[in-house]
């Protein structure tokens, strides 16, 4: 298990704008009658974008008021999972996979990396509290490792070299594209395809 | 190697594109009405007859699943929920499936959901696919406009509406109660069993789980036959799988290849071979990291299905192969991995909760050579107390690929960790922990 706590610096107050309302509304109407519960999860990452990337316990008390739970309820879901952020990580969380397939590929280079450019801890602010890094568990493109995850998106094959460049762009305000970084395509053998050749080709 | 013509997902690499016309040039959506006007026995006789095992990691009969639904509809709605909650280190098919077949596997997904009675279908994505989830949704939501989704879905009489519902990074929720606990927004803990969830599954519900993998291949075996299908493979491991190739090799993929494919075939030929040839490879764990590792001497004659893996004490799992070479201490390796499921347990059981981090500690202190000889048995003692001892399979996940450690790497353990026990133990009373008390030199 993995221990989370709460930030200690709380917000007082939280509430959902209208455009999380929308979609708040939307994701429950999936749901049975009287089974609002489900939609928990999903509410607690509006909630999650709608405040800058973290989740304030009056979020939760909101949430749990939202669908008629209990308050407890939902803070067990939101320690429960890891993709909740009970602290601030900035603007940019980049989530590094340290798991046997990346590590023998190399991915203690891209926590060196990390450390460089952002903070010498994990789950530290860098010093314009934009960004922040962690070491995760295996985010299933193994295949594609080393890797790392920036906020939604995938950023493959990757060297420290590379990594270092991301982050540059990442501590400049701009977007890097996502994708792998060694130019092949998806999850493809890199210039040692021998099956579906006729549909590459087509 | 298989035939293209033969393959089932022929847009793994994304070569054509995942809208609805780019998938029905492939063969999907075409006579879906067809197909279901064939009737729900005939759908489960084929995927019986294709002898069809779930791809999700414990290899269940499919047809027989869904066999156990209930034939009537009563009081309470049926479900289909789909597991896309792709967690295991060493795999990513599920991601290529959501992101470039689609359309496979919401077409699987109607087919199914006609053969359970269910209308309604949750499709659960780990949260970290977050982007592939929303390729999901656009082709749903294709879907829906080309009336292929929502009521009488695809002309085949039958409404079915598709959600997706995301989770948000706990591995557990990959066991099928855990999951169905995450969609009604609890704790990912799994439920004891039985009762199956086949009978009481999803809010009390009949439901039935798949892996996206197993539902995304059904609509081609529906099509071509549960004969073409069981022609692939050998009896009771038949058909195509999609394996992911990653760690030390020169090309690292996902491939679509023919059940009990050699080893060394899926190594040399699609992965390039392993970094620094094939003498270079110390182990391989063949699917996924709870199954137990295989060194390199057994790798050489090894196929590929669920059954000849068994044979070896290891098992096919989700066929996410991890190579390892020999500039990789294996130890370590294994010390990661014990890491993974020290994190991920989700606390319920006693064992598991606490064994988790026991066994990743101890494996810590091995890698650096800091255990006594006598601990490398207590090792194996403690993955004897995980395993069997807890209410998911979770338990067995997580000691089984140490035990592959112990069974074949006891050795080098031994050699780099040679400390005398600090404390000699001279009576040997079983039941006293403090015993070393007794001894009057150590007291």
């Amino acid at each position: 298990m993995s221990l989370r706590r709460p930030a200690k610096n709380q917000p007082e107050n939280f509430e959902f704008n209208s455009s999380s309302l929308d979609a708040a509304n939307k994701i429950v109407s999936k749901y049975p009658d009287g089974k609002q519960q489900s939609a928990v999860m999903a509410l607690l990452y509006i909630a999650q974008r709608q405040h800058a990337n973290w989740i304030p316990l009056a979020a939760m008390k909101y949430i749990a008021k939202f669908l008629d739970m209990p308050y407890i309820k939902v803070y067990e879901v939101a320690t429960f999972y890891t993709m909740y952020n009970l602290s601030p990580v900035g603007k940019h969380f980049i989530q590094v996979c340290t798991t046997t397939p990346c590590m023998i590929r190399g991915a203690s280079k891209l926590v060196e990396a990390c450390k460089e450019k952002i903070s010498e801890n994990e789950c530290e602010l860098s010093s314009d509290k934009s960004c922040s890094w962690m070491e995760v568990e295996c985010l299933g493109a193994c295949v594609n490792a080393p890797m790392m995850q920036i906020n939604d998106d995938y950023y493959e094959d990757l060297d420290k070299d590379k990594t270092l460049k991301i982050l540059d762009q990442i501590l400049k305000g701009e977007t890097p594209k996502p994708g792998s970084y060694r130019g092949r395509i998806n999850n493809e053998p890199e210039n040692n395809r021998k099956t579906l050749m006729d549909y590459k080709n087509a | 190697m298989l035939k293209d013509q033969d393959r089932i997902f022929k847009n793994l690499y994304n070569d054509m594109g995942s809208d609805v016309a780019s998938s029905q040039k492939r063969g999907d959506w075409v006579n879906t009405k067809e197909i279901t006007d064939k009737g729900r026995d005939w759908i489960i006789n084929e995927i019986k007859d294709s002898q069809l095992r779930g791809r999700g990691g414990a290899g269940f009969p499919t047809g027989l699943k869904w066999s156990f639904a209930p034939k009537e509809v009563g009081s309470r709605p049926h479900y289909l929920v789909i597991n896309g909650d792709e967690s295991e280190p060493g795999t990513c098919k599920d991601r290529d499936i959501l992101r470039f077949e689609p359309h496979k596997l919401i077409e699987g997904c109607l087919i199914t959901s006609y053969a359970v009675q269910a209308h309604v279908c949750y499709i659960y994505i780990r949260g970290e696919y977050f982007v592939e989830g929303q390729k999901l949704q656009t082709a749903i939501d294709e879907a829906y406009e080309k009336k292929l989704l929502g009521k009488n879905a695809a002309g085949t009489g039958w409404d079915l509406d598709i959600y997706i519902h995301y989770g948000a990074g706990a591995y557990i929720c990959g066991e099928e109660t855990a999951l169905l606990e995450s969609i009604e927004g609890k704790k990912g803990q799994p439920r004891l069993k039985p009762p199956f969830p086949a009978l009481i599954g999803l809010y009390g519900c009949p439901t039935i789980i798949n892996n996206v993998e197993t539902i995304a291949v059904v609509p081609t075996i529906l099509r071509k036959g549960g004969k073409w299908f069981a022609s692939l493979g050998r009896e009771k491991n038949t058909g195509t799988k999609i394996f992911c190739i990653s760690g030390n090799v020169n090309t690292p993929c996902n491939v679509e290849e023919e059940m009990n494919i050699p080893l060394k075939e899926l190594i040399e030929v699609h992965a390039g071979g392993v970094i620094g040839g094939w003498d270079n490879l110390q182990a391989v764990i063949p699917g996924g990291s709870s199954m137990p590792l295989i060194p390199k001497e057994k790798c050489e004659t090894l196929t590929m299905d669920f059954d000849s893996l068994m044979a070896e004490k290891s098992g096919l799992g989700t066929a996410g192969i991890v190579v390892i070479n020999k500039d990789q201490d294996i130890i370590k390796c294994m010390a990661r991995i014990a890491r993974f499921y020290k994190h991920e347990s989700c606390g319920q059981c006693t064992p598991c909760r606490e064994g988790s981090g026991w066994m990743w500690r101890m494996l810590e202190r091995m890698t650096k050579g800091d255990a006594t000889k006598d601990e490398v048995d207590m090792l194996g003692d403690v993955t004897n107390q995980i395993a069997g001892h807890t209410i998911c399979a979770f338990g067995e996940g997580s000691s089984w690929p140490v035990q592959g450690l112990l069974r074949h790497f006891k050795k080098e353990i031994e050699k780099r960790n040679n400390l005398d026990p600090i404390v000699q133990k001279k009576n040997n009373i079983p039941y006293l922990v403090d015993q070393h008390l007794l001894d009057k030199k150590n007291a």
